[in-house]
């Protein structure tokens, strides 16, 4: 409970080199729209958080911040110890964050195995043109990527859709290869735009063990928005409240149940500030 | 000629005469890795080395658990060097019944795919006080066990090295002092009643009956089947275990569960087993999608399938066909026969089997047709499978072929079929009262199902004999005769007839989604899954055309005329064995169908109602439960008096 209230009070973390990525003090707005407001957390290194909060409540305009996608206004981020104050999507991919998005958008046209194969294409080095002969060492990259695509399809166990084209893929299953996609890219941060909206229970819990199994398996931190509260609180060792753009609680799981503000927010009481 | 007379030894010979032939493959991200007969010989004699350094004992019982997998069935034999028994266990089965047979069987030791298998041996430990060491092959997500008794495959074939290297002869004498009278496996039947019981196999049970069915079909060493049915049935033992190690042919394992068809094609086997389920599904998935295909193609389809089903059977049975129809049929071989074939996986099968449940006249003789020699066989378990075969050139749609070579056969007063074989089984483990009722002391068997044996030799078996009865007018009511009937369409997957000491017969019906989705999809009709779509009256009018047709054909027969089945409904969720509706091999339980859904049994047979709600508990895979309501219709048909004559089919 100190933890929670301290960290909230103070607005600010000091920063410790445990922290993989560092938002300090982020504001947003669109317009009149303040869609953040002041925000600030850590994410220590191999953790889960969870961002939850009330629709409309800056979720995914917080992941996109932290993806390079939104540009905010005031404050800053810090990524393995870098700071930086803007940045475009594909740097943020480069330094290793990937996300999926809380609506699909893989390439429906193409294969399971090709959209996780087009997640592979920042780590190749040769050019079109030698992927396009396939000779020579553009055709070991293609080979070493390619194993490292099967070992992601034989993770999140896909390999009975490895040749369907996801446009044919019920939705549970095209999340999943979204989530492959991420995955091909060898993030260190990945950020999960809410994973698992529209699933029913048991592909909740398949989508809970790969997330858990990500995270053991190979150190991956992992930053999630979710509505399922079940889900988030079984999943995240951390989480952050948010509310019309502000922060108004974080802590472990035991620590937000209990929070009265959060409650509230979810219970729809009127906001007195 | 052989000498080895267990499958150990057999094990030793292969990797001494064939030691670089394949004997198994197994699909690892997107690629086939094989391991010769000399490789499998080494993961064999490691992991028994292994087991016997954690304490594994002769007569020990150690639980398999898990998808076909190269290392699971290594894991089988080298319990059987180390002169111990495995016991396999249904891969699907819950934690709740998985505990009855490890303790039943006195398990110490527990060989699981991975995790989720692992999480459910887990579950249960306290229950079962002789379990002691527990191994897992796949380790993700198992980082965080700490348990001292949880063992890495891989470790424990690494430990199984070293103690090799210090005790030279070890596995060859382990292996020597198997005979042939030790037992082979345990395994249990899945209890279409009452709990499961082990029945014990010889090592002479599996390799007689392996080696006399494989001179039988003149299977040699160059056999390639995939093994995809559970480990814990008997057929997989034989087909996969015994025959294999008696022949030395090569045994594949799909990727996943999903995968199987896809890598069937990719496989090719030129020796297949499969539930008429499977062949069914197959022959659903070649009409659905000749459905969509172009109207040339339709077109040279349907005529070429015409003129293979008139003549094809009679091409493969090898009788006088006109020189102008083998034309034509070849020419049908070039455009269709061969290149459909080739994509359900079929283009090397030599022999393929089914058996379990009756199969539809038109399955059998569309894959026949084709020039799939495609045959049916009567066993179970405790006959080691084998009972009876259909020789070449003697199959029938309608009956499970002669007395298998080495079996004798007699029918009591009450139509019960009983046998003695190289194949009865030993007894029930640890259950004298259940092995005297079912094995006489001269060792003759009793099936439990009612047949008759015709005057050609062949064999027909009517029902289940406990479950034939009569109506309340006297009629004979065969139940299952009925609803395999209603099973040969498509649209229709399981069904459940209710007619003994009533007045006229009524029906539970499960639609087959996939056909129906696909006949709705084409009807612009829009559903939202099973339950939507079972409740719909186009769906309710479509069951209506089988059943009539179903009663048509009844109304024909003299003895089963009475029989025809005047009102069914459509259950409004899936039979599922997870519920135990169904057995692991997806055999219908009937008294407990019976009983979960009683008032629907009262208002079909109360015909003032016109439709019934029911709650019913659903168990999802994890063990969890949820409640299911609904409300059926139900649907009266109409009897038919007289014969009517055949409308063209």
């Amino acid at each position: 409970m100190n933890e929670a209230s301290n960290s909230e009070e103070n607005q600010q973390i000091p920063p410790t080199g445990d922290f993989l990525l560092e938002v300090d003090q982020i504001s947003l707005s669109f317009g009149g729209v303040k869609a953040l407001q002041d925000v600030s957390f850590g994410v220590e290194k191999q953790q889960i958080m969870a961002i939850i909060g009330p629709n409309g409540a800056g979720k995914t305009s917080m992941l996109n911040v932290i993806n390079g996608f939104y540009h905010p206004q005031q404050g800053q981020i810090h990524f393995k110890g870098l700071h930086r104050k803007q940045m475009r999507p594909h740097e943020a991919a480069v330094q290793g964050i990937a996300r999926t998005f809380q609506n699909v958008a893989l390439f429906k046209g193409m294969s399971t195995l090709n959209n996780i194969m087009a997640g592979r294409n920042l780590k190749m080095k040769r050019n079109l043109f030698w992927q396009a002969l396939y000779y020579g060492p553009a055709r070991d990259e293609e080979m070493e990527h390619r194993l490292r695509a099967e070992e992601i399809i034989d993770f999140l166990e896909i390999q009975a859709i490895r040749k369907t084209s996801v446009g044919r893929l019920p939705y549970g299953l095209q999340k999943r290869v979204e989530l492959g996609r991420a995955l091909a890219m060898e993030p260190e941060l990945l950020l999960l735009d809410e994973p698992m909206a529209g699933m029913n229970l048991e592909e909740k819990q398949d989508m809970s063990r790969f997330i858990l199994d990500i995270n053991e398996q190979y150190g991956t931190t992992i930053v999630l928005i979710e509505h399922d509260m079940g889900v988030v609180m079984d999943l995240s060792e951390r989480l952050i409240v948010l509310d019309y753009g502000r922060k108004i609680a974080e802590g472990t799981p035991d620590e937000i149940r209990g929070n009265q503000k959060v409650i509230d927010a979810y219970l729809g009481v009127t906001q007195t500030n | 000629m052989s000498e080895a007379d267990t499958l150990p030894k057999f094990l030793l010979e292969h990797a001494r005469d064939r030691a670089d032939q394949p004997a198994y493959r197994e699909k690892d991200l997107g690629i086939w890795q094989t391991w010769n007969w000399a490789q499998t010989e080494k993961e064999i004699r490691y992991l028994a080395c292994g087991l016997k350094q954690l304490g594994y004992e002769r007569g020990d019982k150690l639980a398999v658990i898990g998808d076909n997998r190269p290392c699971l069935y290594w894991a089988i034999m080298a319990a059987q060097c180390l002169g111990g028994i495995p016991v396999p266990l249904y891969q699907d089965s819950v934690a709740q019944e998985m505990k009855f047979v490890l303790a039943n069987a006195e398990v110490r030791f527990a060989v699981v795919e991975n995790q989720e298998q692992a999480d459910k041996v887990l579950e249960i430990l306290e229950d079962c006080p002789k379990l002691e060491t527990l191994i897992y092959e796949d380790p993700r997500g198992m980082n965080s066990y700490q348990h001292e008794f949880l063992h890495r495959f891989a470790e424990v074939q690494q430990l199984g090295e070293r103690y090799d290297e210090q005790h030279k002869d070890f596995f060859e004498n382990s292996i020597q002092e198997v005979s042939r009278s030790d037992t082979s496996i345990i395994l249990y039947t899945s209890g279409t009643t009452g709990v499961p019981k082990g029945v014990v196999l010889s090592q002479d049970n599996l390799v007689q009956t392996s080696r006399i069915s494989a001179d039988f079909d003149q299977l040699t060493s160059d056999e390639e089947v995939l093994a995809y049915l559970p480990m814990a049935w008997v057929g997989d033992n034989v087909f996969s275990i015994g025959q294999a190690y008696v022949r030395g042919f090569c045994v594949n394992c799909p990727e996943n569960r999903d995968t199987v068809l896809n890598d069937l094609k990719e496989i090719g086997p030129t020796y297949y087993f499969a539930p008429p389920a499977i062949f069914e599904s197959l022959l659903t998935r070649v009409m659905i999608r000749m459905e969509d295909a172009g109207w040339m193609k339709r077109k040279m389809f349907n005529y070429f399938m015409e003129h293979s089903r008139r003549v094809g059977t009679d091409i493969l049975d090898r009788k006088p066909v006109s020189f102008i129809d083998r034309m034509i049929y070849a020419l049908g071989s070039l455009m269709v026969y061969e290149p459909l074939k080739n994509n359900l996986g079929f283009t090397r099968l030599k022999l393929a089997y089914t058996a379990g449940e009756a199969i539809g006249p038109e399955i059998f003789t569309f894959f026949r047709s084709l020039g799939i020699n495609i045959k049916q066989l009567y066993g179970q378990t405790e006959a080691t499978v084998f009972i009876c075969v259909q020789p070449d050139g003697e199959v029938m749609a309608d009956t499970v072929g002669k007395m298998a070579p080495g079996v004798e056969l007699k029918i009591a007063d009450d139509g019960e079929v009983f046998y003695r074989s190289p194949g009865v089984f030993q007894e029930y483990f640890n259950n004298p009262e259940a092995t005297s009722k079912t094995k006489s002391e001269d060792g003759w068997v009793a099936t439990g199902d009612a047949g008759i044996l015709q005057d050609n030799g062949h064999l027909m078996i009517i029902d289940r004999a406990k479950d034939v009865g009569k109506m309340k007018d006297g009629t004979l009511f065969a139940p299952k005769y009925l609803e395999n009937k209603l099973k040969f369409f498509p649209f229709i997957k399981e069904v459940v007839t209710f007619g003994k000491d009533f007045d006229f017969v009524s029906a539970f019906i499960c639609i087959d989604i996939e056909a129906v989705g696909n006949w709705a999809e084409r009807q612009n009709l829009a559903y939202s899954g099973y339950t939507d779509l079972a409740s719909r009256d186009e769906i309710y009018d479509l069951v209506y055309e089988c059943v009539e047709s179903v009663n048509v054909d009844l109304a024909r027969d003299d003895k089963l005329r009475g029989s025809q089945i005047l009102r069914f409904l459509i259950l409004h969720k899936e039979l599922d064995a997870d519920d135990g509706e169904l057995t692991r091999t997806r055999k219908v339980r009937r008294n407990i169908v019976a009983e979960r859904y009683q008032p629907l049994i009262d208002a079909l047979q109360d015909e003032s109602q016109k439709q019934c709600s029911i709650e019913t508990e659903m168990t999802f895979e994890d063990g969890r439960k949820g409640t299911v309501e609904a409300d059926l219709k139900i649907m009266n048909v109409q009897k038919i008096s007289t014969p009517v004559h055949a409308k063209a089919a």
